[in-house]
């Protein structure tokens, strides 16, 4: 089962496309672009739709998914964290 | 590769349409009411009621009549009632859509009150619904579908699946000749850059960036916060989309790989010639396809994370996903399910076809979730304050 997909190999975050992803769990990721697959343990619950981060990421720094920006970490996220709008904001409004 | 041929409605301008409407169009709110009469009198004949029509001005006033003539205009119109509170408006509508060749007479009601209007325009509704039902199918190739697109609800799965589907089909279509269009004007911000890239000359990608920093320059200068909450949506949030960029980023999967972009319309403007356009509008999924219908558009590809319903009183409106929650909690509003794809149990191109085939079944006849379910929503986009 995939329970999370990449888009690109130098993305900082994935998505989960199941439900009922618990903190603890080991996930199987798929990276689209160069179709291969990843493990990862979460630390947090994970909604279906939402990320987790694949690195460490400090405070400040930009977020990559589709091998491209989409926001600055606001608090420090570790591998297997949830990441969302409470530890990343928009660079653009 | 080859796709099927479709059967659709030729138009006396040579368009061709994939649903037969006889349409009751008001040109202002007060005009709503003998209109809904109208519809309710001459059984399928169809009203299409709005808010707006009076005491607007300028570019906003160009932009109602250009909306309301372009719908009257749309192919998947046969012919059209056109009932406004006085006269010199409602002609200028109904020379508008009368340029297209179809049928369309025009009634006002002030000197007439609302029952002799009703009663003068449901006579020619009668007449325009019973010559419209012996109009017959005819086999077109698919290069004469004209396809927009737009999503709504979206979240991280519409960008993995459901996005890249209507990329896939749109650059099946772009290789056959067909005419198709995006737009979301505030929704590409933080992919407004690959967009410019991919303009077939420098001209259409500076005219691009120069809609996209407009609009960009408009929410700057009204905004009072980041705009979370609004873009990306609380919907979108919940369906686990952070930023603006990432929900771009994802909103141009639908465009796909292979399309280069060969215009850039004003909100509700017609398209020249064949090709992949970007329509200036709003990210508001009825305002944006109610503009795209207005362009001329048959058929509309909507792709949906959380599961928006929207659909349209004259352009159908296929939605997808790709989010399987929403397939098992929502499933009476989408029309093709892709979260195989997330599974790996279908790729991206049997996922294209898999569109194409419901695109082209949609064309036929097939009515969609949203046709089914009553969704009419005909929202026109007003630009600012009227006089």
């Amino acid at each position: 089962m995939i329970h999370f997909v990449v888009h690109s190999p130098e993305d900082s975050t994935g998505v989960a496309v199941v439900e009922n992803i618990l903190a603890g769990q080991v996930l199987t990721g798929w990276v689209m672009d160069t179709d291969e697959t990843i493990t990862i343990t979460v630390r947090d619950i994970i909604p279906i739709g939402h990320k987790l981060a694949l690195t460490d990421i400090a405070e400040g720094d930009t977020v990559i998914k589709y091998g491209h920006d989409i926001g600055r970490a606001v608090a420090p996220i570790k591998r297997g964290e949830h990441l969302h709008v409470h530890n990343v904001k928009t660079k653009r409004w | 590769m080859s796709l099927p041929n479709f059967w659709g409605y030729r138009r006396e301008n040579g368009r061709v349409g994939v649903r037969n409407h006889v349409i009751i169009l008001p040109v202002d709110d007060l005009s709503n009411a003998a209109s809904e009469a109208v519809a309710h009198n001459i059984k399928g004949t169809l009203a299409l009621p709005h808010p707006y029509g009076r005491l607007q001005f300028g570019a906003d006033l160009e932009l109602h009549f250009r909306t309301l003539i372009g719908t009257g205009s749309n192919p998947n119109v046969a012919a059209v009632i056109v009932i406004g509170i006085e006269p010199g408006w409602t002609q200028r509508v109904v020379d508008g859509i009368a340029a297209t060749g179809k049928p369309v007479q025009g009634f006002s009601i002030e000197l007439n009150g609302d029952i002799n209007t009703i009663a003068a325009a449901s006579r020619v509704a009668k007449e325009y619904l019973q010559w419209a039902s012996e109009l017959q199918r005819t086999e077109h190739p698919i290069s004469e579908l004209w396809v927009s697109t737009k999503c709504g609800e979206s979240d991280t799965t519409s960008g993995c699946g459901a996005n890249p589907t209507v990329g896939n089909a749109f650059d099946k279509l772009y290789e056959q000749g067909n005419t198709l269009l995006f737009g979301e004007t505030s929704e590409i911000t933080g992919a407004e850059h690959l967009v410019a890239q991919r303009a077939r000359t420098p001209e259409i990608g500076e005219a691009f960036l120069k809609t996209w920093n407009a609009y960009n320059d408009f929410i700057l200068a009204n905004k009072t916060d980041d705009l979370s909450e609004s873009q990306p949506t609380k919907g979108n949030i919940i369906g686990g989309l952070t930023t603006i960029e990432e929900k771009a980023l994802g909103n141009i999967q639908k465009i796909g790989k292979k399309c280069l972009v060969d215009g850039v319309l004003e909100p509700a403007e017609t398209p020249t010639g064949k090709g992949l356009w970007f329509m200036d509008s709003s990210s508001a999924a009825a305002e944006m396809v109610t503009l795209a219908a207005a362009a001329g558009f048959a058929v509309h590809l909507f792709p949906t994370g959380q599961g928006n319903v929207i659909g349209n009183p004259i352009l159908p409106v296929i939605k997808l996903t790709a989010n399987p929650r929403t397939v098992r909690t929502m499933g009476e509003h989408i029309d093709l399910d892709v979260s195989g794809l997330l599974q790996r149990e279908v790729n991206l191109d049997q996922a294209g076809d898999a569109l194409l085939d419901i695109t082209i079944r949609t064309a036929n006849g097939r009515l969609t979730a949203a046709e089914a379910l009553g969704h009419r929503e005909f929202v026109l986009t007003k630009l600012y304050r009227s006089a």
